[in-house]
């Protein structure tokens, strides 16, 4: 007997999620609906000895009136019998304490015709709330089987079980039903129709709860009020917001240093036992020059992502995120943003791709599209790695300004840099952006909850692993791109080096030859060539033809600057303090002034401060605004800008 | 008995939503219950005035002012 069919929908905030890894455990994957950017997740759940089931969790949504394109999703799986994914039952998953809303989504599902079960859910607080309800006549008015569940405590699990085993036993007549011939006569359009409609789901649903559901109304708990006064409170509110923030950024670098440090050396090692253990040749030098390095570079920022992600999610679980977008939405949009663009700002740290993917929940169109095209600007953890060895090499370790380290006022002051381009760019994309859009902004404001590990450690290890899927293939196609054009070239100066280097050092140590080998291989190779071609563009902001490929390169993603600095200046290993006394001792070809001077450092900070760095950015922009218009406006405006900004800069200075 | 619209309630007041004024009431607070007959309280403001936390008939949302301003009701 093959699975049952399961499809769980529900409201947000009911801990439809919950009940969900309550059911498959860790039997479950995430993937996309063919074409678009909904997750789909699906898992498996032994249902009893013999009988299993496939359970699809659909988005949360309010309604199926396909509104957004989670709703879409919804709405094409259950309505459509030629779906894939159309279940032979679906569970709506409610919230006690909602019940008159999220029952209006129940009385839409269960028009479909579908087998349909109840499923309420946080019965553990009924009796703290004071609620009664008549399970008999409630499933008798709303034709369906109802179970009472705690996804929290694992009650009433099992006996959901039991209804989805038996679901043909299950009604599948529309238990609300409106007069057709009414609807048609007063109203014209669509939208006064739906209104129309709406109302009167809400009636029927008044008319099932007054007869069924009693709540003791001096039951009700006040810790929603209690919090709100301290968490929205007009001073301490912002207080507590900016301290948590703070504690988050903090914590984001500490905690992460560790398990960074830890996996650079474990990839390093790694490409010194292929070479050790495999034979010379083509192969072992694209794994360990290119494959290798090209996937550490990637798992190196899933400590911060699985952090922020961490600090993310347990925000929103508790219900405390909702207040941050009421605290912050009036000031937001006096930049042309929405308080929901908070979100995104502040992933944005870790990493562009998850914070552009989170601005789907702002309504506005407006207001999403300039959260998305100022994302990029905010300093994510990419940039680090170019900052701190810039950094170093122009400014002494034992610089102090009063009492504090220059080194880390600098990289503070490039974060603030960061946000506040986000915000002027903003102001001004607000300013020239002609777009026509309705402006709304609904927030619901969930109750506070403590935040359930198991949820928490779900998303965390979710959104962690479509990260690095989606940014790892692009980086790693890159990286073995870009060891082709480096280890590659035309013509004879590539593929007699040995010769012309050993002829022109006749006196030089093995050693010292092999340096000189590799160096000018790589001026001579397809990407030295591509760096010397640019040279003219570049020199006005004090580059030279090295720091020319590593632009090029990092053009694939920002850290990949210190990657390739790393094999342009031979260096054998990616170790910073042997970069660092190379990249000291650079000189120009012709002036033979030193590369590294402190002009030419602040406008390589300038640079990767504003350009548009990275190919997963772009690739998500097109993605989430559905064209190449406004991924390559991004970039130009972008770039252009960093271009003009970091000339500007190293001319002052120089 | 007074009609006025939601966004000039104080903290802490009730009305009845009555109708709405033009059809730009977005559907989705249509269908988080904000619809003819049922109860609103002002919760709060937020600290710059803007936007509005609402209890509407049990759920909890948070509007901006000038949708609020667009929702007529009776005060009780």
């Amino acid at each position: 007997m093959s699975d049952i069919k399961v499809a769980l929908i529900g409201n947000p905030n009911t801990g439809k999620t919950s009940l969900f890894n309550r059911l498959t455990g860790l039997n479950q994957k995430v993937g996309n609906y063919p074409g678009i950017t909904v997750d789909k997740k699906v898992g498996h759940s032994k249902l009893n000895n013999a009988i299993s089931a496939e359970v699809i969790d659909l988005p949360g949504t309010y309604s199926l009136n396909a509104s957004s394109l989670d709703e879409d999703v919804a709405v094409q799986v259950l309505s459509d019998k030629t779906n894939e994914n159309y279940p032979d039952v679906v569970v709506v998953v409610v919230d006690i304490e909602n019940l008159k809303r999220n029952l209006y989504l129940y009385t839409q599902v269960k028009d479909l015709g579908i087998p349909t079960i109840l499923a309420v859910n946080m019965a553990d607080q009924m009796k703290n709330r004071g609620i009664d309800i008549d399970m008999q006549k409630m499933e008798s008015l709303l034709e369906t089987k109802i179970a009472l569940v705690s996804s929290k405590q694992n009650k009433g699990v099992s006996f959901l079980k039991k209804l989805i085993v038996d679901y043909r036993s299950l009604s599948t007549v529309p238990c609300f039903i409106d007069e057709p011939s009414v609807l048609s006569k007063i109203v014209d359009t669509e939208k006064k129709k739906h209104h129309l409609e709406t109302v009167r789901r809400y009636q029927f649903i008044k008319s099932v709860l007054e007869k069924t559901y009693s709540q003791d109304p001096q039951n009700a708990k006040d810790l929603r009020s209690l919090l709100d006064r301290i968490l929205i409170h007009k001073y301490f509110g912002y207080l507590i917001f900016f301290t948590i923030l703070f504690s988050i950024f903090q914590a984001l670098f500490s905690w992460s240093a560790f398990p960074m440090d830890y996996i650079d050396s474990t990839f390093a090692g790694f490409s010194e036992m292929v070479r050790a253990h495999l034979s010379e040749g083509v192969f072992t030098n694209l794994l360990a020059e290119g494959i290798i390095p090209g996937i550490g570079g990637v798992v190196i920022f899933i400590p911060q992502i699985a952090f922020l992600f961490l600090f993310t999610s347990v925000l929103e679980e508790s219900g405390y995120m909702s207040r941050v977008v009421f605290l912050m939405d009036k000031i937001m949009r006096k930049f042309g943003l929405s308080g929901k663009s908070i979100v995104p700002l502040i992933s944005g740290t870790a990493c562009a791709i998850p914070a552009i993917m989170a601005t789907r929940n702002i309504e506005n169109w407006k207001e999403r599209l300039i959260t998305i095209l100022v994302t990029p600007f905010t300093t994510c953890s990419a940039r680090l790695p170019v900052y701190a060895i810039i950094i170093s090499l122009i400014v002494p370790p034992e610089a102090k300004f009063m009492s504090f380290n220059v080194q880390g006022l600098m990289l503070m002051a490039l974060y603030l840099l960061g946000f506040g381009m986000a915000i002027l760019a903003a102001i001004l994309l607000d300013k020239f952006l002609k777009l026509d859009t309705k402006s709304y902004f609904v927030v619901e404001m969930p109750n506070y909850k403590l935040p359930l590990f198991k949820n928490v450690v779900y998303n965390v290890i979710e959104k962690t692993k479509a990260f690095v899927f989606e940014a790892g293939k692009i980086i790693l196609a890159l990286s073995i791109l870009l060891w082709v054009l480096a280890s590659y070239g035309p013509g004879k100066d590539f593929s007699h080096a040995e010769e012309i280097i050993t002829e022109k050092y006749p006196n030089y140590s093995e050693e010292e030859l092999e340096v000189e080998i590799s160096s000018y291989k790589l001026e001579n190779s397809y990407i030295g060539i591509m760096g010397k071609t640019i040279e003219p563009v570049i020199r006005p902001l004090g580059y030279d033809w090295k720091i020319g490929i590593a632009v090029i390169t990092s053009f694939a993603a920002r850290e990949v600057f210190v990657g390739t600095l790393a094999t342009i200046y031979s260096v054998g290993s990616e170790e910073e303090s042997t970069i660092k006394d190379r990249m000291r001792n650079e000189v120009f070809q012709d002036s033979k002034k030193p590369v590294y001077s402190f002009a030419t450092g602040v406008s390589i900070l300038l640079f990767y401060a504003f350009a548009m760095q990275c190919m997963s950015t772009i690739a998500i922009v097109k993605r989430e605004t559905n064209g190449w218009k406004w991924p390559l406006i991004q970039m130009s405006i972008m770039s252009g800008f960093a271009y003009l900004i970091a000339l500007i800069a190293y001319q002052i200075l120089k | 008995m007074k009609v006025s619209t939601i966004a000039s309630l104080q903290k802490g007041e009730r009305a009845i939503i009555k109708s709405f004024e033009g059809i730009d009431v977005p559907l989705k607070l249509i269908e988080m219950g904000c619809i003819e007959g049922n109860y609103v309280e002002v919760l709060q403001r937020a600290p710059l005035k803007d936007p509005i936390y609402l209890n509407i008939s049990g759920t909890y949302l948070a509007i901006r002012i000038e949708v609020a301003s667009k929702i007529m009701v009776e005060k009780l």
